[in-house]
Parts: C-alpha cells; structure tokens; sequence
C-alpha cells in the first residue's frame, strides 16, 4: 500500500489523462494565449514605448475615469447587493421572486441594449431631455451616464454571491441575537455582516473586475470624446483602430494586470482564511 | 408570580399551528411541551421567545404585558434545536454576546465580562474551551455553548428547543440529569420541548402534552402515566388507552379538546 492515495470514483488512467489533456489544452488555447499575447504584442517595440505609450495624457485619462466609475459604482453595487439579499434571505415579503428575477435581468440583456436605455430615457432627444437640458445637468456623453451604465451592467455580482450564501445561513443566528437583547442595527454588523464577509469580498471583486473591463454599455453612452468620456476599455478600441497597436495592446496589459491582480487577490484570500471560509458555510 | 399563557392561537397562511392554548407556568417549574412532530411545541415556543407572533390571546408574566414586549426586550433565554452559536465568533465571544451589545450605560466593564465567561464556561463544564470556534466542538458541547450564551443575559424563563434532540442517546441522559441538576441551583422557570416522552416525565416537574395545536393535558409526570386524560395521551405514552367503560381519573373538561384544552390544574413535586 504505498503511492498516493487513489479515490474510489477514480477512472482509468488513461480517461484521467485524456480528460485533463482537453481541459488543459481549452484553457491555454483560450485563455492563457490571448492573454500572453496582449502582454507580448504591448511590448514588441519594447517597454520604453509601451510606456510612453500609457504616459500619454489620453492613455492617462482613460485609466483615471475607468477608476473613477469603478470607485463610485462598485461601492454603489456594494450597499444594492447587500440590502437585496439581505432582504430576500432573511425576510418574506410579497413579490420576492420578482425582485429575484430582475437581479438577473442585467445577466440576460445584452449591455448594448442598457446603453440604448440610458440614452433613452437621459439623451437631448429622450424623456428627460429637456428637462435636463433645462437644468444644465449633462448624464449621457458624461461621467453620470457612464456610472449608470456600469452599475446597471455590474448590479447582479454582489447579490448574486450572497443570496446563496445567506438563504443557506437562515434567520438561526439573526433570532439568536435578537433574542439576547440585540438591536436589528448590532444584529446586522456583528452577525449577518461577519457570516458573509467573505462572499461579499469576492463579489466585489468581481463587481470591480467587471466594471472596469465593461464595453458595450459604456461604449453607447459615453461619445468616445477622447481624454473626456473614454474609459480604458474604449480607449483600446480607439487606438486599435488608429492602427497604434504598441499604445492599444499597452492600455489592454494595464487592464488585463488588473485582472490578474484582482485573481490574485481572490486566490491569497481564499488560501489565507481557508479555515475561516469553510466554517461559515457549515457549522 | 407565573407565567400565564391565555387562548394563544397562531395560523400560518392558513394552516392553524395552534388552536387557542392555555397554560399556567408557576415560577421556578420545569415544564416540559411533549408532543408528535407537527403539534405546535416550537411554534409556542418561539412565540414565547417574541419569534413569532401570535394572532390570539395573551400572556402574562411577572405581571408584564409579555406579547407587547418586542424580543430583544424579553430577556428569555432562548435555545434552538440546531444550536445557532454565532459561527465566526469564539466560544467565549458567543457567551459574552447578550453582554457585549448592550450600550455603554449598562454594559459590564471587559474584565467583568471576562469573569462572567469563565463563570458560565464552569457552570457548563466548558472550562478552557472559550477560545474554540463552534466548528471544533461536539454537539453535545455546542448545546451547551447555547446555553451558557442564554444564561449570560440573567434570563426571566430559560426556553429550550429540544435542546438534545440531535445527541445520541447516552449523551441524551447525561446532560439531561445535568440540566435538571442545573434548573435546580438556578430556579430559573424553564419550558423545555421534546418529543421524548421519557426525557419529559424524567425531567419535568409537569408535563403539557401537546397535539395538532391544542394541550391535550397538563399533569405531573406520575399523574400522566396514571391517569392519561384522552386517547390520544394514554397512546402516545404507550399506554392502554383507557378503555369505553372506565373513566380516566383526572379527566374533566379537558378530554373534549375545546379552545381552552389546556386548564391546567396541578400540584408541583
Ligand atoms: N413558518 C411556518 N410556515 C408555515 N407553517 C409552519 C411554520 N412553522 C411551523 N409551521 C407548521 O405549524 C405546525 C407546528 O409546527 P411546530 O414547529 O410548532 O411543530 P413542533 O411541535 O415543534 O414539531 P417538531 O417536533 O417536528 O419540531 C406544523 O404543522 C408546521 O408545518
Ligand atoms: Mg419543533
């Protein structure tokens, strides 16, 4: 009885071998490949130029409101997914599966048509048009408009992590803390908060992910008004179609690195509280 | 100076889980709510607890209006069938809760709290395991985690959920006899839910039998097992029920399951 030890559901060999070969095989054709050659088509002229190509004021801009618009829609995303599942998991209330279903509804419209909405409903010839004109406030074509669309396109991850999660917990634990005297406020913030800080984390995380990475909403509302209303990920397309590939593929490695930072974290965080994790998903 | 439960009645949608109970808890008894799965025990329970509301009926404890008390204001210390010890938190931080949260006024300075710990961590022979986290513990432990926890408020009336239902059977007996040796140092009113009948008449100073949302009789054990008062009592005790011609000795009003089914007459051991 030496070597490793082998599981019961284990399979031939040779399927093990063929199975892992695929998925292997899937993951670099489509994931790691792309990704290696954002990195390397930024630095084929060398880094000298990939970074000029980044210091430019344009480049600049577009890094800082994507930054902008992640800042104010992923904390906005934050509190909505929050108070959604919170009150989904642990309340009844009349028309619960409805607010379930349109939680979702970003997942399943397309981000071109939230866009469209917004432009719609805030653009010179749409409802409000006049009335904002009228009142000077500019939405579409600006940083409002570009928010809205993020937080409309990012709106699920958030609740989408911890409805799960806080519908598996049940109202146990909230019961018990009120029953010893806690207020609904010391409830929240020392049980329900504390139960899901985890999940919460990793949703925002990918709330943060995504906002920054959003296209097809942002591209309807914002102009592409360069240095102005291009996020990073419009910005790419500016310069890809301009033919500046170095400057393209520059501002695509700084949007891919966010990513893997953003994996990264994730991966520290689960490793670091492992123990942690797995006990507040049973007793 | 009691508790008293008067025509309490609870539907949920339209399902009626209690039919109008009535019930008189004198101060410092141990009663047991005995009854099959599905007969109302945790639902009064928890409307005792100010977990659940009741739709009819009034209780009154120590001469407080209890249902216009909200929960958090009872002080009723409240253990769950399944525990619900507060996961990320240590076994100490989950006894110091009750403690912890109240505001600055009347909250118990740190080193008070700590000696309340390790005091209550004794009293349920815990002692050293504060630092755990429930995870690490046995059921039968976490029971008494939940415990501790309850009795760190100073409760009125201790309310036990079938506190042993998921434990084996010899560790069933054994916190059993310690619980009651427990009610007996403390003098606390305790109604305690189960299903087992032996733990009810082993336990308790009286015993409510309970079904389909009515107290089907109110007695001491010894009166239960002489004389069950219906049916349905004697069968679910196991026992002949008393046959057509013989008239059960302490039957009454209280065989013909009215809204008032459980009028409890009774001397305390
Ligand atoms: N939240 C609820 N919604 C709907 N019905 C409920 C709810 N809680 C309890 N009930 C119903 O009320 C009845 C009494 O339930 P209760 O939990 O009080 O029974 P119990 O005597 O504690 O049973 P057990 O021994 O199985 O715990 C059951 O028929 C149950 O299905
Ligand atoms: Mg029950």
């Amino acid at each position: 009885m030496t070597g490793r030890p082998r599981a019961a559901t284990e399979d031939h060999p040779l399927v093990k071998f063929a199975l892992c070969a695929i998925a292997i095989g899937f993951i670099a054709l489509f994931l790691v490949m792309p990704l290696a050659t954002v990195f390397s088509e930024a630095l084929a002229q060398g880094w000298r130029m990939a970074f000029d190509a980044l210091a430019e004021p344009d480049a600049l801009a577009a890094i800082r409101l994507t930054l902008i618009v992640a800042a104010i829609a992923v904390p906005c995303n934050m509190v909505f997914g929050l108070a959604a599942s919170w009150a989904i998991a642990k309340f009844d209330f009349r028309g619960k599966n409805l607010l379930i279903t349109l939680i979702d509804i970003p997942f399943s419209v397309s981000p071109v048509v939230a866009g469209l909405v917004y432009v719609l409903i805030f653009g010179l010839q749409g409802w409000l048009g006049q009335w904002l004109r009228d009142h000077d406030i500019k939405i579409v074509f600006a940083l409002p408009g570009i928010v809205l669309a993020t937080i409309f396109v990012t709106f699920p991850f958030v609740a989408r992590e911890l409805i799960p999660l806080m519908a598996d917990q049940g109202r146990d634990e909230e019961e018990a803390a009120v029953s010893l005297g806690a207020s609904g406020w010391s409830t929240f913030f020392r049980v329900t908060l504390p139960n899901v800080k985890w999940a919460l984390l990793y949703g925002v995380l990918l709330c943060n992910a995504r906002a920054m990475g959003e296209f097809g909403a942002v591209s309807v509302v914002s102009g592409h008004i360069r240095g102005l209303t291009n996020t990073m990920p419009l910005h790419v397309e500016v310069l890809y179609n301009d033919y500046q590939y170095v400057g393209a593929f520059a501002v695509a490695s700084v949007l891919a690195l966010l990513a893997l930072v953003t994996l990264a974290l994730k991966s520290l965080l689960e490793w670091q509280f492992a123990g942690e994790i797995a006990a507040s998903h049973h007793h | 100076m009691s508790l008293v439960i008067d025509s309490v009645a609870k539907k949920f949608e339209r399902f009626p889980a209690l039919k109008g109970v009535s019930l008189t808890v004198p101060k410092g008894c141990f009663m047991a709510l005995l009854g099959p799965s599905g007969s109302g025990k945790t639902t009064l329970l928890r409307i005792l607890g100010g977990l659940e509301f009741a739709d009819l009926g009034h209780i009154n404890f120590d001469g407080l209006d209890w249902l216009a008390l909200p929960a958090r204001e009872r002080r009723a210390g409240f253990v769950f069938q399944q525990y619900a010890l507060f996961r990320h938190m240590t076994v100490a931080r989950n006894i110091a809760f009750g403690l912890n949260i109240r505001p600055r006024r009347t909250r118990p300075s740190r080193a008070e709290i700590a000696r309340r710990v390790e005091e209550l961590l004794a009293l349920v022979q815990l002692d050293g395991l504060g630092k755990r986290y429930p995870s690490q513990l046995s059921g039968g432990q976490r029971q008494r985690v939940a415990l501790a926890r309850a009795l760190a408020i100073e409760p009125r009336m201790l309310l036990l959920d079938e506190p042993f239902g998921a434990l084996d059977a010899k560790v069933r007996k054994d916190l059993r006899h310690w619980l009651r040796g427990l009610h007996e140092r403390l003098g606390l009113t305790t109604i305690f839910v189960t299903h087992d009948q032996d733990e009810a008449l082993e336990l308790a100073d009286l015993v409510a039998v309970m079904n389909q949302g009515r107290i089907e009789q109110v007695a001491t054990p010894s009166e239960l097992r002489g004389a069950p008062a219906s049916p349905f009592v004697a069968d679910f005790l196991g026992q002949e029920p008393a046959g057509p011609g013989v008239v059960p000795l302490r039957t009454g009003s209280r065989s013909s399951p009215g809204p008032r089914g459980g009028e409890s007459s009774f001397q305390a051991r």
